[in-house]
């Protein structure tokens, strides 16, 4: 099997001028509140102060809870009757939660006051909360605030909502050459391998965000060249753009191409020539494809169809359609951020149906009528399609799942076979 | 404000959606935002449900708010009504939606559907799941029930002879605790007193189903937390007697039944004779003498808590050492409960209190919600669960009820089994120095997660420091631990300690250690143990 690993000569469509339909109407998606699950996971140190409703604890509970249900780094400070009459009243409260919940976690590095949807309509400044609280708490503990809130973000977008809020926070970089910033979690596995992947080549100084501690933050400078991890960081990347960062034009690391496509943006701005890039990346290659053929069968001519979700899913049916076969019936994407995904635009074979925002019915619809081997969605809308006879895939575990790089390459592409065999095998 | 790391209960409109969900032909228009649609994974997921629940939601975002949320939400229920043509509609708005102030009421009327709209107006800063599971209902029956009502002062007509005595079953809902199926448990039982059931609701029902409640003789209320507001009401109105006993456990059941037959005007000896539970037979037998006042710590919804108390205390033999709820609405009949065990009732939703609590009292077991399995897992306590909150284990294929003389069955399987067995406990004791035992080994069904630190972790809660899983219960419980450590153990005490079989060691250094702090001893030495030791056998 061949994967083409230069981008194929012929995008048929200009990537920015591509037609897309866009929807509004009922969205099933998560809010931003949601990315507080792994994000908690990632920076260790940091805990996530939700002010919000009942719902909001409901919400990151039941999200969560149906998956890990951990003793958790994030709470709730759920807002009452009394907080809504006077705004004096609820800053108060907040202090007092703040106060009550660092002495009880002293372990307690950075805390994030997420902005909810009912905090932002009352206007709670949580700006200024998180100002006041980190003069009372400083040294010992930083105190950042974003919004999460569903009128603000869908589901991913709370990452890059959290990581903007943490970009001024970076210390400026003081050395005059080059390094690499990667932006957006990855899983740690993920992280090490890239590591030893970037020491080959020869690229570095190498350090990623957000890290594994908040004592650790990353340095960012005029001289610092940012490589996006994942395709939801607008606000992350504008906000490091502004510190005097430069952003490298790439696909995602997802599959063996776009792997390969973003650790070359990365070898070609550090000057590395295209010969040590082949002997460095030629092996990796070579085992992801060997991999990857085994799901060609099972995958190869399978109609998929995505609803939108994770931002994720241009990228993935990218490498679903070329390394794999798979035919794209529609791909439907929360947002659609044209500048940043446009080495992914070129990739995407021509004709394909992109959907950006949502009408969950008229969705839904267009998805029974075209009945798709596979649909990729959220958590509430699985288990009807599944007893419709549609079999489906939990968007949210490619969120959660390591699967960039080459090594994950086949993981990724067994997550779309396991529910098709799934379906094959069983009898009854 | 709240500090709330779990939460027992979800928002008021998640209740509204339990209602509707268990429905047919009823649809819901819920004014909110995006976001606010994870709650249809609730239904789909934990429950396994097939299709999306009956809900629209307006997702309304944060450029919506400059402009006409009014009409979005208009937009919305012409939509909804023409696509899923339900029989009635029920309109509201979640804790978002009702800061808006957009009126969904109001809204939702002036747009002429040829069907019921009932505004359902759920305070979301003030109230909680099953509150608004109970509002959402009364208000259903109320709008649609209520145009059948019999003129005010008029009597009920009598039976006419022949005709079998009916009744309705209300409370079950969408994702309630085995709700599914404790109605065919219900069902049966009252078919087999020749009672027949006019409407199950609202799980199971459509609005015209509603409509038709005034028809049955009485109504049987299988969750007060859900159908007491309604029962009252058509009680009021349709003067339907309810019933007041739940039927969990043996006991309750014949109660009920006896109720029911009062009710119906039914002979209930027959079925009463027809002892068809497993469970005064089992708890009789000799293997059951271990369950002797084994100490118990219980939480969950008032309902399920209760009659808990009453199986575990009279049914079982177990000594129930805390009773506790988070049904804040039925903290009075939760109260005269604890008495009659003489503990100190726990009215709360604070999860911390509750996991403090059950670090004070070293039960036993522990019956409670899907939290103090958690919690009973961190402690090492073994633990059944008994209540909501559900999740997708509460949701089992086989049949299970909790009510009834099989739910009665289900009941001893789920609370005993955690519990080493009456020979298992005998043979450890017996074999206690069996070179094949070593310390912390655990019977064999609780697996290799329970080895080791199982017996020790009880008496040791300063152990959980280390643990970076579980941060939270080491500051709970680290006064315990700190107040613990006060005495300090002789060489030879220690070594004396290490005599008693292990899977009591954890409670006898504890108790000795509490004895000793109370009696201001700084040593313990092998008298204090059995001084101790002696103390604690009164």
């Amino acid at each position: 099997m061949t994967v083409h690993v230069q981008p194929r000569a012929a995008p048929v469509e200009d990537p920015v001028s591509r037609e897309v339909r866009t929807e509004s109407g009922q969205r099933e998606v998560f809010c931003g509140l949601t990315g507080i699950v792994w994000l908690h996971r990632k920076i260790q140190d940091a805990f996530f102060l939700v002010v919000g409703s009942r719902t909001c604890a409901h919400l990151i509970q039941s999200a969560a809870g149906v998956m890990i249900f951990a003793e958790p780094r994030f709470g709730t400070a759920i807002m009452e009757e009394k907080d809504l009459a006077g705004l004096t009243d609820a800053n108060d409260e907040l202090d007092r939660i703040v106060t009550q919940l660092l002495t009880r976690r002293p372990d307690i590095k950075l805390l994030f006051l997420v902005g909810s949807c009912p905090s932002e309509v009352i206007k709670l400044d949580l700006s200024r909360a998180a100002l006041r609280l980190s003069q009372r708490f400083s040294p010992g503990v930083r105190i950042l605030n974003y919004s999460g809130s569903g009128i603000e973000t869908t589901f991913t977008q709370g990452e890059d909502a959290c990581l903007a809020s943490l970009a001024p926070e970076l210390p400026a970089a003081q050395d005059e050459t080059s390094s690499l910033l990667v932006v957006g979690s990855l899983a740690d596995v993920v992280e090490d391998q890239f590591m030893r992947m970037f020491d080959a080549l020869g690229i570095g100084p190498v350090q990623f965000f957000p890290p594994r501690r908040s004592t650790a933050l990353p340095s960012v400078g005029p001289n610092t060249k940012i490589l996006m991890a994942q395709p939801f960081l607008p606000d992350t990347v504008r906000a490091l753009q502004e510190r005097g960062a430069k952003r490298l034009a790439a696909p995602f690391p997802l599959g063996v191409e776009g792997t390969t496509g973003w650790l070359r943006a990365a070898a070609d701005a550090f000057g590395i020539d295209a010969a040590q890039f082949d002997k460095v990346t030629e092996p990796n290659r070579a085992r992801a494809e060997r991999a990857l053929s085994v799901y060609k069968t099972q995958l190869a001519d399978r109609r998929i169809f995505f609803f939108p979700d994770s931002q994720l899913e241009i990228p993935l049916a990218r490498f679903l359609a070329r390394e794999l076969s798979m035919k794209l019936v529609e791909v439907g994407t929360p947002y659609l951020h044209r500048e940043h995904l446009a080495e992914e635009l070129k990739l995407l074979p021509a004709g394909v149906a992109l959907t950006e925002g949502q009408d969950v019915d008229l969705q839904l619809d267009r998805c029974r009528l075209a009945r798709p081997d596979i649909a990729v969605c959220g958590l509430g809308l699985a288990n009807p399609l599944e007893a419709e006879g549609i079999t489906t895939k939990w968007s949210i575990e490619l969120v959660f799942t390591p699967i960039q790089g080459y090594e994950q390459a086949a993981d990724l592409a067994e997550l779309f076979a396991r529910p098709l065999v799934r379906r094959a095998k069983l009898v009854a | 404000m709240q500090l709330t790391v779990w939460t027992y209960e979800g928002p008021p409109h998640v209740g509204a959606m339990r209602v509707a969900t268990g429905m047919e032909g009823l649809h819901y228009v819920l004014h909110a935002p995006q976001g606010d649609t994870y709650a249809d994974l609730l239904f789909t997921m934990i429950e396994r449900r097939n299709k999306r629940p009956p809900v629209t939601y307006t997702t309304f975002a944060a450029r919506d708010l400059g402009r006409d949320t009014a009409e979005l939400f208009m937009t919305a229920a012409r939509d909804a009504y023409a696509r899923f043509q339900p029989q009635a509609m029920i309109v509201g708005a979640s804790c978002t939606g009702s800061l808006i102030q957009d009126d969904p009421g109001g809204l939702a009327k002036s747009l002429g559907f040829p069907i019921p709209v009932i505004a359902i107006d759920l305070p979301a800063y003030q109230r909680k799941e099953n509150w608004g599971a109970a509002e959402t209902f009364y208000q259903l029956v109320r709008a649609l029930a209520g145009p059948n009502a019999p003129p005010p002062g008029t009597k009920r007509p009598e039976r006419a002879a022949g005709v079998r005595p009916s009744c309705n079953l209300l409370g079950p809902t969408a994702l309630g605790f085995r709700h599914r199926d404790d109605i065919t448990e219900i069902t049966g039982l009252l078919g087999k007193l020749g009672i027949d059931v006019n409407v199950v609701a609202p799980m199971g029902s459509t609005p015209a189903d509603i409509a038709r409640l005034g028809d049955a003789d009485f109504n049987v209320v299988m969750y007060p937390e859900i159908a007491g507001q309604a029962a009252s009401w058509l009680h009021r109105i349709f003067h339907q007697p309810f019933t007041k006993t739940v039927p969990i456990g043996v006991s309750a059941t014949r109660d009920f039944i006896r109720e029911v037959a009062e009710l119906a005007g039914v002979d209930p000896a027959a079925v009463l004779q027809d002892a068809s539970s497993r469970l005064p037979w089992y708890s009789h037998s000799v293997d059951s003498t271990y369950l002797t006042n084994k100490r118990v710590f219980i939480f969950g919804d008032a309902t399920h808590a209760i009659a808990a108390a009453r199986i575990a205390s009279e049914e079982l033999g177990f000594k129930v050492v805390g009773l506790g709820s988070y049904s804040r609405e039925f903290g009075r009949e939760l109260r005269e409960a604890a008495k009659r065990y003489d503990v100190e009732p726990l009215i709360t939703d604070d999860y911390l209190e509750v996991e403090a609590k059950v670090a004070e009292l070293h039960p036993e077991l522990v019956l409670g919600t899907q939290m103090e399995r958690h919690i009973a897992k961190r402690l090492g306590v073994p633990c059944a669960v008994i209540s909501a909150p559900v999740h997708v284990q509460d949701f089992p294929a086989r049949y299970a009820p909790q009510m009834g003389f099989e739910g009665a069955n289900v009941i001893f399987d789920t609370w005993v089994h955690p519990l080493m067995m009456g020979l298992e406990e005998h043979l450890l004791t017996m074999f206690k120095d069996d070179f094949e035992f070593k310390d912390g080994a655990m019977p064999s069904h609780l697996g290799t997660g329970h080895a080791a630190p199982v017996a020790e972790a009880v008496a040791e809660p300063a152990a959980s420091v280390a643990t970076p899983a579980a941060p939270d219960v080491a500051s709970a419980t680290g006064a315990a631990a700190a107040a613990a450590a006060a005495a300090v153990w002789a060489p030879e005490a220690e070594k004396e300690l290490q005599k008693i079989p292990f899977f009591v060691r954890g409670k006898a250094r504890r108790n000795t250690e509490r004895f000793a702090n109370e009696n201001g001893v700084a040593t313990i030495t092998v008298e204090t143990l059995y001084d101790a030791k002696a103390h604690f056998a009164r």
